[in-house]
């Protein structure tokens, strides 16, 4: 029996609405920049893709290890290497197939006025349909996650985003590691947000007690993976009460069934992010896998599921 | 190159190596064939049991053996949980698989080749002495700290000269290090090519000897790593300004996608 359903979905914004044609992302810093998955699947089935972190300049990163496995997870204290956004812009961006699906660029920086420079950057490309912007990484010395705790500061890098790119969807990513999300949420949203994507990695540590040292080199690191799923449902529930914009639910994600709980906490779209190390398709099954998992749970279309939690 | 691919593979069955204290902990597992067009000596594949559930999220790098038009061999020494795990597989359990990744060690037929094994670093050779179109222009030296019989030195054996050199003190290693530097001073003069795989250590020794001598080598790293295909960018190291790409050169790459066969002149250890 063929399942035949529109999954497409359009998170409205405040000012840009920003049309999927499923509600599958792969999240930025597990995808590369899209091509690294070109030979397991089609890019073009995804809902989008949420590209590695963009600095303005090119960043080395942290030093090695700088990623361990962990129970039903991983800690990353990458501390986005990446090549600058000029080089993504001229050498990665024109071979990926934005006309199919939809590129996001993940952007990064120190200060609200390198944020706005990023954003103008992007705002001129094309192919660039959204910008996520990280105001959550627990894993660079500067900024990060300090833009992601106190709700002035994200407010202001929002403003500033929203103001260089007036053509692109704004989606603020949010950090778990802050005492109450949801009032994060409505900062960023009230500043001009789009929509907002949460969860970015827990805070956590890996020590190995022979050599008692961390396992990793810069000791503290982002844990991701299976084991952040009941964390990551219960912010994107709790944000999802708290805004008017759309939320885009990550944490864990390794099926489609996984991808619908987020959906009936709230989410309007989810991101798959470790579960691409596990298996290179894993994004591309789980497009798959959707219809099929919606026909066995009985859901007719998305929009119905979304926010349907029984209590 | 083919282009890689992930499959969901069967365990045909796993087959012990070693005696004498080392009962499991060296395993030949053989798997069905993935399907793949071409491989390359020197090419590996991430491994990830379905048994690993969501409990191991990563797979586990392991260099390509042997491929045969029927199956696939990896071969493993259990060092930790992953490899524990795998020790416990049984004919019939599945195994996504996704490869072949990486580049592989230059294969030129009518160079004198000279092949550097540390340990476990043997596994990529046996799919290169057998995949080699002149196996006489090859030789091999294997320095090794477990009984012989651990590694699938026999399959290597039945096609070119192997030395092997057991360290069981610290003399020893002074004796294969000498050796090591004999035999590459003979392959520098004949202009022929030294592989080596095995422990940084023992590569950092290689790459010394290999830039003093002037010899044409490549080392193969095996980095941490979690996706194997350039995402999750744990495996980076640093290249040298001989490195081809010149925006590149002084900078990290990806020992995935990048090697995880170098040039010793291009790459710091």
């Amino acid at each position: 029996m063929e399942t035949r359903m529109d999954l497409s979905v359009t998170l409205k914004g405040q000012v840009c609405d920003l049309h999927l044609k499923n509600p599958v992302l792969t999240a930025s810093g597990t995808f590369g920049y899209g091509l690294e998955f070109a030979p397991y699947g089609d890019l073009a089935s995804l809902g989008g893709l949420v590209v590695k972190g963009l600095s303005l300049e090119p960043r080395e990163g942290n030093p090695c290890p700088r990623i361990v496995e962990t129970a039903a997870g991983m800690l990353n204290a990458v501390g986005l290497q990446n090549d600058g956004v000029e080089a993504f812009c001229t050498q990665k961006l024109p071979r990926l197939p934005w006309r199919e699906t939809t590129v996001i660029a993940n952007i990064y920086a120190a200060s609200a006025e390198d944020f706005g420079r990023l954003a103008a950057r992007l705002d001129a490309e094309e192919g660039v349909a959204a910008i996520e912007v990280n105001v959550s990484c627990p894993n660079v010395k500067q900024g990060g996650v300090l833009f992601g705790q106190d709700p002035q500061l994200a407010a202001a890098v929002t403003a500033a985003v929203r103001k260089n790119a007036p053509h692109k969807h704004i989606m603020l990513k949010l950090s778990p590691n802050v005492t109450d999300l949801t009032l994060m949420a409505r900062s960023v949203e009230d500043a001009g947000a789009d929509s907002i994507s949460c969860i970015n990695t827990l805070l956590g540590m890996s020590v190995d007690v022979r050599s008692r040292r961390p396992r990793l080199a810069n000791v503290v690191g982002g844990l991701s993976g299976p084991a952040i799923k009941p964390v990551a449902l219960r912010c994107v529930w709790q944000v999802a009460r708290a805004v008017k914009i759309p939320v885009v639910g990550l944490g864990g994600i390794v099926n489609a069934e996984d991808a619908l709980e987020f959906i009936l906490v709230g989410a309007s779209a989810i991101q798959v992010g470790t579960a691409n190390f596990m298996n290179p398709d894993n994004a591309f099954r789980l497009v798959a896998e959707l219809p099929g998992t919606c026909a066995r749970l009985g859901v007719d279309d998305l929009a119905s599921l979304r926010g349907s939690l029984v209590s | 190159m083919s282009e890689p691919q992930s499959s969901l593979l069967t365990a045909l069955d796993l087959v012990p190596f070693g005696q004498n204290g080392q009962e499991g902990r060296f395993f030949a597992l053989r798997l069905t064939h993935p399907g793949w067009a071409r491989w390359r000596p020197g090419q590996f594949v991430m491994l990830r049991p379905v048994s690993f559930g969501l409990e191991l999220p990563w797979a586990r790098p392991f260099g390509i053996c042997h491929m045969t038009s029927r199956y696939l061999i990896c071969f493993f020494q259990v060092a930790g949980r992953g490899t524990r795990r795998m020790a416990e597989l049984r004919p019939g359990d599945k195994v996504r698989v996704w490869g072949p990744l990486g580049n592989g060690f230059a294969i030129e037929p009518d160079t004198p080749t000279l092949l550097l094994a540390g340990g476990m670093g043997i596994v990529p050779f046996v799919g290169y002495v057998h995949t080699h179109p002149k196996p006489w222009n090859v030789s091999m030296l294997f320095g090794h700290r477990e009984p012989l019989n651990c590694y699938p030195l026999d399959s290597i054996n039945e096609r070119i000269t192997v030395d092997s050199l057991r360290e069981n003190t610290p003399g020893d290693l002074d004796n294969f290090i000498f050796g090591m530097q004999e035999r590459m001073q003979d392959v520098a003069e004949q202009g022929g090519l030294v592989l080596a795989c095995g422990p940084q250590p023992f590569l950092r020794m290689v790459q010394q000897l290999s830039l003093d001598l002037g010899v044409r080598t490549q080392l193969s790293l095996e980095n941490r790593m979690a996706c194997g295909v350039g995402a999750c960018l744990g495996c980076v190291s640093r290249v040298t300004d001989k490195w081809p790409v010149q925006e590149k050169r002084g900078g990290l790459v990806q020992v995935c996608n990048h090697g995880p066969v170098f040039w010793a002149d291009q790459i710091e250890l």
